[in-house]
């Protein structure tokens, strides 16, 4: 069902879907924000803000919650069918993966808050910050495949988390590398691996985000072998 | 989109040269004959033509939902399955329904006889102005389906327990129909319909006048019944299609639209139109 939809005949229910998308727009806003400072105070060991990414969750969560509310209110009141059932349903899916990337984002600041005052290294830190730049692209494409029912563009996140998951390979095996190097490395490495394992369980999430936003515009699932990247698509 | 290659025409289209538009395309179950087969099928009243062209199936133990918009045809084709229309002067159908193969629109065929096989609920309970038992043994008796008294007795009260109604008026058989509440009297015209013994039940917003209580046990008759009859039911609740149907077929202006799964057509329907309907948009 590519067309653009007709309006519906009652006018609220169309108001309440738009909320709907609206506050999705508004959650994502603030767990992209969060990813970035997340980052933000780990390269530059700000604990300052670390602590506000980690106080801020809790408006996260808030949002995830009011989703809930609003989407089973609709379920129950508007007994919604077709491609508004999947677009409330999705929101839910949505909401909890946002609800996600914002507890990965808290679990780096949190992280943040445990590592010593002293700057690292730029090349042990740059590594993740590049990854961290990369998951938000994804999260960013991933929320605007929500607004923008473009079944082609949900394909290219789902297919461009394979890059995100290449990317935390390589950062593991240089973490190590630099750990045998001077055992001095242990500790910063160590919580850089666990914020990159964050950040790398973040692009999941964005690409949950893209598979919902699929389910919504065609009603199917992706095909499990294009999830693992293994076919083509134009 | 269904696609109709992927399945075995019927062999009785093998000779036509029209094709059916793919939405309108049977889906036949493999192995399993069709109770009801409906072809071509064009309704005019004065001249006007209601229906167009509609082909579909009513498979056994199938709820099959028919809905759309008031106007869209689904009731005139429900009247056609056991002839209802012929009782309107200015109606005329065209096209071929089948029931187990036989044409029902042939000459050769007894209309008393095919309503007491594909028996028929309305959207108003309408029991007859007699007692309940006799709501009940009068279609029985005047088909001559028992031998003596006992069994009719018999008949009907088993058709009154198939009906769920049975516990309700035990004691005041002699009752007049007409005293029941609505849904007990929906029951008592459903109990009516089957005890002829019917193979297929078509039900014409058989809830619409009912509280929520009794249209739940009218939907959970439907389901029992399901087991040994076809059932094609007229609704305009969505949700009911839902609940009771496991294939709906969605009408618009006189043409079948759209018919497939119950599930797919409300979560996935394949036609924009049966999107705009069932959502509640604009069409």
């Amino acid at each position: 069902m590519s067309q653009t939809p007709s309006p519906h005949i009652v006018q609220s229910y169309e108001d309440e879907l738009a909320e709907l998308v609206r506050l999705i727009s508004e959650m994502g806003g603030m767990v992209e924000l969060a990813i970035i400072n997340s980052t933000m105070a780990l390269v530059r060991v700000d604990h300052d803000l670390a602590r506000k990414v980690a106080g801020d969750d809790k408006k996260v969560d808030d949002l995830q919650r009011l989703i809930d509310e609003k989407a089973v209110s609709m379920i129950a009141r508007r007994q919604p069918m077709a491609a508004d059932l999947r677009r409330i349903v999705a929101s839910i899916h949505v909401a909890t993966d946002l609800e996600r990337i914002g507890d990965m984002a808290k679990n780096i600041s949190r992280r943040t808050l445990r590592m010593s005052d002293k700057r690292m290294a730029a090349q042990l830190y740059s590594g993740v910050k590049h990854m961290s730049e990369m998951v938000l692209s994804q999260i960013n494409k991933a929320l605007d495949t929500v607004t923008s029912n473009d079944v082609e563009a949900c394909v290219r996140v789902v297919r461009a988390d394979d890059e995100v998951d290449a990317l935390y390979m390589s950062l593991f095996r240089e973490f190590l590398t630099y750990m045998m190097e001077d055992p001095r490395n242990i500790t910063d490495c160590t919580h850089l691996l666990f914020c990159a394992k964050n950040l790398e369980r973040a692009g999941d999430h964005a690409t949950n985000i893209a598979e919902a936003a699929y389910y919504v515009e065609t009603g199917g699932n992706l095909p499990s072998d294009l999830e693992a990247g293994i076919i083509e698509v134009s | 989109m269904l696609d109709v290659n992927t399945f075995p025409a019927p062999e009785r289209l093998a000779g036509l040269s029209k094709v059916p538009c793919a939405s309108a395309a049977p889906v036949p179950e493999t192995g399993v004959k069709p109770k009801i087969s409906a072809r071509d099928v064009c309704v005019f009243y004065s001249g006007k033509q209601a229906l167009f062209d509609v082909d579909l199936d009513v498979m056994p133990n199938e709820v099959l939902s028919l809905i759309g918009p008031s106007g869209c045809g689904k009731s005139s084709l429900l009247r056609c399955f056991n002839r209802m229309n012929d009782t309107i002067d200015v109606c005329a159908v065209t096209g071929t329904i089948t029931l187990d193969g036989q044409d029902i629109y042939d000459r050769s065929i007894d209309v008393v006889e095919l309503r007491a096989r594909v028996g028929m609920v309305f959207q108003k309970p309408n029991p007859f102005p007699k007692s309940i038992f006799e709501n009940v043994a009068y279609g029985p008796r005047i088909h001559g389906m028992t031998k003596d008294k006992q069994e009719l007795e018999e008949l009907v009260v088993a058709s009154l327990k198939r009906a769920g109604l049975f516990d309700e008026v035990a004691n005041r058989l002699e009752d007049s129909g007409t005293s029941l509440s609505g849904g007990q009297q929906q029951r008592l015209c459903i109990a009516r319909a089957i005890a002829t013994q019917p193979e297929i039940l078509l039900m014409d917003e058989p809830a619409s006048a009912l509280d929520p209580i009794a249209t739940s046990i009218i939907e959970e008759l439907i389901d029992e019944l399901r087991e040994n009859y076809a059932i094609v039911i007229v609704t305009h609740s969505m949700q009911q299609a839902a609940r009771v149907s496991q294939k709906t077929a969605f009408f618009h202006m006189g043409k079948l639209i759209e018919k497939g799964d119950t599930e797919q057509i409300f979560t996935n329907p394949v036609d924009s139109k049966t999107q705009d309907y069932i959502t509640g948009r604009i069409g």
